[in-house]
């Protein structure tokens, strides 16, 4: 019964262009690691571990780029403090890897992390208990953020907060996280973060196969999390929300309680944006405050401009290109960058309002209509309405 | 008031609501009686629209009763409470949800489990797309509906949104300013839809169309400066003079 469900959800929610894309996301997620991996380095086709781990941690921004699209685009609430959830998440993480170090850290204590040790800590807090659990911190991932989205959220939107004045008190959820988490007695390493870390399940993270493993856990949790979207979006409630983005107090007026909604497709953000972020951790070997800082979630509503928001494909492919784009212009014109970013991000708003995706979406409708013949619309004649009223009512 | 509470769909008694000072509701008492179709006039902030937030819980009185089928007190239930106890509303812009199709729209407002989970496995039933269609065919709109709400003209947005009323099939209906912006002919078409609906409801218009009133041919209670100044039928209120000074006469 609940398998039957799930299918017909499924079905329902995987139309030609979302299976489209999984198909490409699942052919990258494969080939890079493969060629990584089996192809010697002097081979022309052969990916570099460098490059891998790059493309790795674009796809993780991608999945928290998904994760701000659903809320804001669908939902139309602007939160510029996403990239909170997404540095919780990694710190959940990074406080396993912290544990999988075990005696290997430079003290060579058993019990306790080097940064606990160098503050003369005797004893783990009781928030770092059971994160020697992988599973457990896999659960943090997810709690810890989702838990923090539902409280903010319930009282946020209860609240009827809307519009700027939501947008800015996400900011300055974050900008406080960022200042508690960059003070040494929290407990989370302070200004240096989580950082040395050798492991994950026993293996090696330097080494080019758990590499190739953790970029297709990260090309894996993005398809997982679209469909996850899709679905929302192709259900009545992702009618809902989109719904409440467009006249919030007729879905009142209809009976719908919209704060229940905005909770729950908030909460389902942040714990997407929470994966993402335990999965970047491991990539790029790092965990400290600055993740949290209000410029990052900025950044990330650049991502989802620029691809197209209310797309879900979009804020990917965004997330993907603005990244490449920095790569590039931090090696080749570090000083420049930032005006790029802001010139993109004014350039997309003014003249691309619906992004990449809206731009390709009017230019094939273009071709379409200049190459093929014009369809011809469809007139309804005003007709007497009280003779059918009978019937409808 | 002789009437008992019980007898009534709508009861308010001695309602106040004032923004900063200004009293936008003085002791306001209306009855409406189930199956009755009211209609509301009067000048311009007069109290009307507040009237009707008070009534759908978008404002809350500063004082007073505010019943709903004798027995149920409206002041300590929020929006979405009240439409589930059947009170729906139209708002005098028109207020669709233009990202959605037609049919969409009509969908949405179907009588339906309002609660996240179930509406992420809902499927619309035989029943429900039928409903839906019979709705579609009542407002004319059938043949626009896969076009999105947002390429409808206003008047027929104004009557989508009467269809989504029908669709939630509330015992109340609350219609703001129906016809505002409509051709002669959308407006008596409007009338009669209206006079079908009333046929099955309770239904209480706002409207600022004389002719449009007369059309409808039922009790008028007229509002000023947030109380009631009169109330009987069109030609009785009309011949009166405070009414005529305050209203009908400028």
């Amino acid at each position: 019964m609940i398998a039957k469900t799930a299918g017909a959800l499924l079905l329902g929610a995987i139309d030609r262009k979302a299976g489209a894309f999984l198909v490409a996301l699942l052919a990258v997620s494969v080939a890079v690691p493969a060629l990584n991996l089996a192809l010697p380095p002097t081979h022309p086709l052969h990916v570099s571990t460098f490059a891998m781990a790059l493309l790795g941690k674009y796809l993780c921004y991608a999945l928290l780029a998904l994760s701000v699209d659903l809320i804001w685009g669908y939902c139309g609430i602007l939160s510029l403090g996403h990239g909170a959830f997404f540095a919780l998440g990694g710190y959940a993480m990074g406080m396993h890897l912290m544990r999988e170090i075990g005696s290997r850290g430079v003290y060579g204590n058993p019990d306790l992390p080097d940064f606990m040790v160098f503050l003369n800590w005797p004893e783990l807090p009781w928030y770092w208990q059971g994160f020697d659990s992988f599973w457990f911190a896999a659960l943090m991932v997810v709690a810890v953020p989702g838990a923090l989205a539902f409280v903010f959220g319930w009282f946020a939107f209860r609240s009827r907060v809307t519009g700027v004045y939501l947008s800015i008190i996400t900011q300055a959820m974050t900008f406080a996280l960022m200042l508690a988490f960059f003070r040494n007695d929290m407990g989370f390493g302070g200004n240096n973060g989580l950082t040395d870390f050798k492991d994950i399940f026993g293996f090696n993270l330097q080494s080019d196969s758990t590499r190739g493993a953790l970029f297709v856990a990260s090309g894996l949790a993005l398809g997982l999390g679209f469909v996850l979207c899709r679905i929302v979006i192709a259900s009545r409630l992702g009618k809902i929300l989109v719904a409440i983005r467009d006249a919030e107090s007729r879905v009142r007026f209809l009976g719908y309680r919209a704060e229940a909604f905005k909770v729950f497709t908030f909460t389902l953000s942040a714990c997407l944006a929470g994966v993402a972020g335990a999965l970047y951790v491991p990539q790029v070997g790092i965990i400290n405050p600055g993740e949290f800082a209000p410029a990052n979630s900025i950044e990330v509503v650049i991502w989802v401009a620029v691809g197209g928001r209310g797309t879900l494909v979009g804020p990917v492919l965004g997330a993907l290109l603005v990244n490449f784009a920095k790569t590039w212009f931090t090696g080749a014109l570090p000083e420049i960058w930032l005006f790029a970013l802001g010139g993109l991000f004014v350039f997309v708003t003014l003249f691309l309002p619906k992004g990449i995706l809206g731009l390709i979406g009017t230019l094939t409708a273009r071709t379409r209509q200049f190459g093929g013949r014009p369809r011809p619309t469809e007139t309804a004649e005003p007709g007497p309405i009280d003779a059918r009223v009978k019937a409808a009512e | 008031m002789a009437q008992q509470v019980s007898d009534t769909i709508l009861y308010l008694d001695g309602v106040n609501v004032s923004f900063d000072g200004f009293k936008a509701l003085n002791s306001l008492s209306l009855v409406v009686e189930p199956g009755e179709m009211r209609a509301i006039i009067g000048p311009n902030g007069a109290g009307k629209t507040t009237m009707m937030d008070v009534i759908t819980g978008k404002t809350r009185p500063n004082t007073g009763t505010v019943m709903f089928a004798g027995k149920t007190d409206l002041t300590a239930l929020d929006e979405a409470a009240i439409a589930a106890l059947g009170i729906g509303r139209k708002f005098q812009k028109p207020t669709v949800f233009e990202g959605h199709t037609v049919a969409d729209n009509i969908e949405l407002a179907l009588k339906s489990d309002r609660r996240v989970w179930p509406n992420l496995i809902w499927k619309a039933s035989k029943a429900a797309r039928d409903r839906v269609e019979e709705i579609l065919e009542a407002i004319d709109l059938a043949g626009q509906r896969d076009d999105l709400a947002a390429t409808l003209s206003h008047g027929q947005k104004q009557w989508l949104e009467i269809g989504m009323l029908l669709a939630q099939d509330p015992k109340l209906l609350l219609v703001d300013e129906p016809v505002a912006g409509m051709t002669d002919a959308e407006t008596a078409q409007t009338a009669d839809l209206l006079k079908r609906i009333a046929e099955t409801h309770s239904v209480i218009v706002v409207e600022h169309d004389m002719a449009f009133v007369r059309d409808l041919d039922v009790k008028v209670t007229v509002l000023h400066e947030g109380s009631v100044l009169a109330e009987g039928a069109l030609d009785h209120v009309s011949a009166d003079e405070r009414v005529i000074e305050v209203y009908l006469g400028r």
